[in-house]
């Protein structure tokens, strides 16, 4: 569904991305996983068309979206959860909820698209008429994935949405994206939480400064010593064991 | 004495009002002071002139009053968006990613490019806004007397500024207004075609200072290629005053400004009517840099 090939992205002299080769197969759950400052969300950018890559492919369906306009890209199927939420706090959630439908023709956007994403989260509908800013982080994080929601994509890109939330909520939130997934959305996930990503997605990426080191299935992953040591905060003795390195 | 003022002062305040609210919602999405504002309001007035003179040589008999201020109206807001439109796409939007002096500079420039354009396009002398009516004093009790364009130009400046207020607070684009002035990355991954609603805020900018250019023209009676100047600043005090960037604070800042104006050239002497004005500038910005109701820009993040 999503294929990234010798992605390079630059930021005036800084080399952000170097060669990033991606893949998502459609109803899948990928995750991306890496330290801070490892170019995630700058993928994520990339993908949704905010920064212009340098040079390589992003293909969507097989039809190339790279350099595209944003709001075109959201029409072709492919929405994005930012980091930090991004919410439009002197928005009410409704509106909020609206500007999420804004690329799709106005008179599609019917009610049965909120009832849609008011069922998922509840505490939504109850705060329709408060303005965004007055929500709590977790609540904000609902109205984030909701207002993605709302453009109907066929892939949805989540960045460390368990960023800032206690615990539960974040079980929560990881919660609610597996049923989104089970809707037939499919779901590329940037992550610190390495372990509740890892257990969620079916394939994972790591990333390192720029490149993917790791790639592999979400299983193999969480056993392997290395990826504990460096995401996982477990320490193993056990470091005679090579992990598959991607090229 | 009082009511004349007041009447005086809602007038000229309706008018700074209007003009305000483009400052103001420019401010708002891009925040870039636009200069050249004041250059459209200018425009505006010339546009209203031009449409009534044309219809009047066009039309044998020429039009009814009522039809001719309406002609001038639909021509400067017209005219006034068109200009608004290719201003942004021409100076603004190269520069969206320049450095913040840059676009200021360049709006600047437009002004002096459009003051300078018309001033030789219609020449250096006053014009003179028609005459279309006969008795305009709607009601004279002595000392108080009011005229039918006071009146209209009062009505008028609320009219517009009510549906200005419904545009943004009800309609799909006045929201996305809304959510790109908040954040643009958030909008843009929502599917809104940012630098769109970065037009579509310059052209309603531009129509509100149009009409206010016809308003003042008919009030007056004369307009020359440099009335954008004064009025620019004075609007943009007014927008100041209100707190750039705020919808609501552009309307108050405008008839504050215009009734403390009034007042000022009633009880103390017509010359300090501009001293009050520009005392009131500096005065916000020493002491509320953010205005009657700008948010702190601490709120925003």
């Amino acid at each position: 569904m999503l294929e990234i090939r010798g992605l390079h992205v630059h930021y005036g002299a800084i080399h952000a991305l170097k060669g990033i080769d991606l893949r998502v197969e459609q109803g899948e759950i990928v995750t991306l996983i890496g330290a801070n400052g490892a170019g995630k969300s700058t993928t994520l950018m990339s993908i949704s068309g905010i920064h212009a890559p340098s040079s390589g492919r992003i293909l969507f369906e097989d039809f190339p979206v790279e350099g595209m306009r944003p709001d075109r890209i959201v029409r072709a199927g492919i929405s994005q959860v930012p980091e930090g939420r991004r919410i439009f706090a002197r928005l009410t959630v409704q509106e909020n909820l609206r500007m999420g439908a804004f690329a799709r023709s106005g008179s599609s956007v019917g009610n049965a698209d909120l009832d849609t994403v008011y069922d998922l989260f509840p505490i939504l509908r109850e705060r329709r008429l408060q303005r965004g800013g007055t929500l709590s982080g977790g609540e904000q994080q609902m109205l984030a994935i909701a207002r993605a929601l709302m453009a109907r994509p066929k892939l949805l890109l989540l960045d460390e949405p368990s960023l800032g939330l206690a615990p539960i909520l974040v079980e929560r939130v990881f919660e609610r994206i597996r049923e989104i997934n089970r809707s037939g959305v499919t779901i590329l996930l940037v992550e610190q939480n390495a372990h509740m990503a890892l257990h969620l997605a079916s394939r994972a990426y790591v990333m390192e400064t720029g490149r993917i080191v790791i790639s592999g299935d979400s299983r193999v992953l969480v056993g392997d010593p290395q990826i504990k040591r460096a995401y996982l905060g477990e320490m193993d003795i056990d470091t005679t064991q090579k992990p598959t390195r991607s090229a | 004495m009082f009511f004349q003022q007041l009447v005086n002062g809602l007038t000229i305040g309706g008018v700074y009002a209007l003009i305000a609210l483009g400052y103001t919602m420019v401010y708002g999405i891009i925040e870039l002071i636009n200069f050249a504002h004041g250059e459209i309001y200018m425009i505006g007035a010339y546009a209203g002139i031009i449409a009534i003179a044309a219809a009047q040589t066009l039309i044998a008999g020429g039009i009814p009053p009522i039809a001719a201020v309406a002609l001038a109206l639909l021509a400067a807001m017209l005219v006034c968006a068109a200009y608004g439109f290719t201003m942004e796409k021409l100076a603004y939007r190269p520069l969206r990613h320049a450095p913040r002096l840059s676009p200021l500079i360049s709006a600047l420039g437009v002004s002096i490019f459009l003051q300078n354009f018309i001033m030789i396009a219609q020449g250096t002398r006053d014009k003179v806004f028609p005459h279309l009516f006969e008795n305009t004093v709607a009601f004279d009790l002595g000392s108080v007397r009011v005229s039918l364009i006071q009146i209209a130009i009062i009505v008028g400046c609320f009219m517009m500024m009510a549906l200005l207020h419904l545009v943004i607070q009800h309609t799909k684009i006045g929201t996305a207004m809304r959510a790109t002035a908040q954040d643009k990355t958030a909008a843009a991954l929502c599917g809104i075609h940012v630098d769109h609603v970065i037009s579509v805020t310059f052209m309603i900018g531009s129509l509100l200072a149009g009409a206010a250019g016809v308003m003042i023209a008919m009030y007056y009676g004369l307009v020359n290629y440099s009335i954008g100047y004064l009025a620019g600043i004075k609007a943009f005090t007014a927008a100041v005053l209100g707190g750039i960037g705020n919808i609501p604070g552009a309307m108050i800042g405008g008839m504050i400004l215009g009734l403390l104006e009034s007042f000022g050239a009633g009880y103390i002497s017509p010359e300090y009517k501009d001293v009050i004005a520009f005392s009131i500038l500096i005065l916000v910005l020493l002491i509320k840099p953010s205005g009657l109701l700008g948010e702190n820009l601490a709120e925003k993040a």
